[in-house]
């Protein structure tokens, strides 16, 4: 038997997120969906971070919500692969 | 009855499904596609929806508005896609015994949906276009 003891594995996965794109966000990234890498367990605080950096102009529009599987979800709302995300900028229906 | 749709909106199929015996009053509102915003004119509007979203952002309205006045029948229908001037945007329609009741209902469901419904419109004019901010 090798001995473990001083061997531990720190695997942290890293799974793709599908997020929608409407009106304004769509314009300024290009394309109406994205693809974003997340480890496990992320929350929408966690995806939000990751596009300002992957996409600098996003961080400029204010007050950008998320919807996770058509509901709005809260910053501290955790994500699932499987989970349907869009961003939704400033609604103006009507 | 909710409807999300890119073909025009037609007022007497919308009166047909609020229409019931037991109402005394039945008040609608048209959102049309105004030729200026700010001083500026307007050519188009392209309405934008996440369509699911929407739906379910709509009929969680509709039945706020059911448990808060005693709503007999209600229709909201609301376009998507390139809308020129005079178009109609968006139809509500309340049936209620009292007509107080119905207009009220009718402003509340008006006022919500451009608060909380995943719809965007994007302006356009002779030199560009912008998408709108929320007005209050």
């Amino acid at each position: 038997m090798p001995d473990r003891a001083f061997t531990r594995f720190f695997v942290i996965m890293s799974q793709p997120h599908t997020v929608l794109l409407f009106g304004i966000t769509r314009d300024l990234v290009g394309q109406n969906r994205l693809t974003v890498d997340l480890p496990t367990n992320s929350r929408v605080a966690d995806l939000m971070a990751s596009l300002h950096r992957q996409y600098p102009t996003l961080a400029g529009i204010q007050s950008i919500l998320v919807a996770v599987n058509s509901e709005y979800a809260e910053p501290d709302t955790k994500l699932n692969p499987t989970d349907e995300i869009a961003l939704i900028p400033p609604v103006s229906g009507g | 009855m909710i409807f999300l749709t890119e073909d025009p909106i037609d007022i007497g199929a919308a009166y047909g499904h609020v229409q019931t015996g037991e109402a005394g009053a039945i008040n609608f509102f048209f959102g049309v596609v105004r030729n200026n915003t700010q001083d500026r004119a307007v050519e188009r509007l392209d309405y934008e929806a996440y369509g699911p979203m929407a739906v379910r952002e709509m009929q969680k309205i509709a039945d706020g508005a059911c448990r808060r006045w005693p709503v007999l029948s209600y229709v909201i229908i609301h376009r998507t896609g390139v809308l020129h001037i005079g178009d109609m945007a968006v139809l509500i329609g309340v049936s209620t015994p009292h007509r107080g009741d119905s207009f009220e209902a009718t402003r509340y469901i008006i006022d919500t949906i451009k608060q909380t419904v995943p719809i965007w419109k994007k302006e356009w004019f002779e030199d560009g276009a912008t998408w709108v901010q929320p007005t209050p």
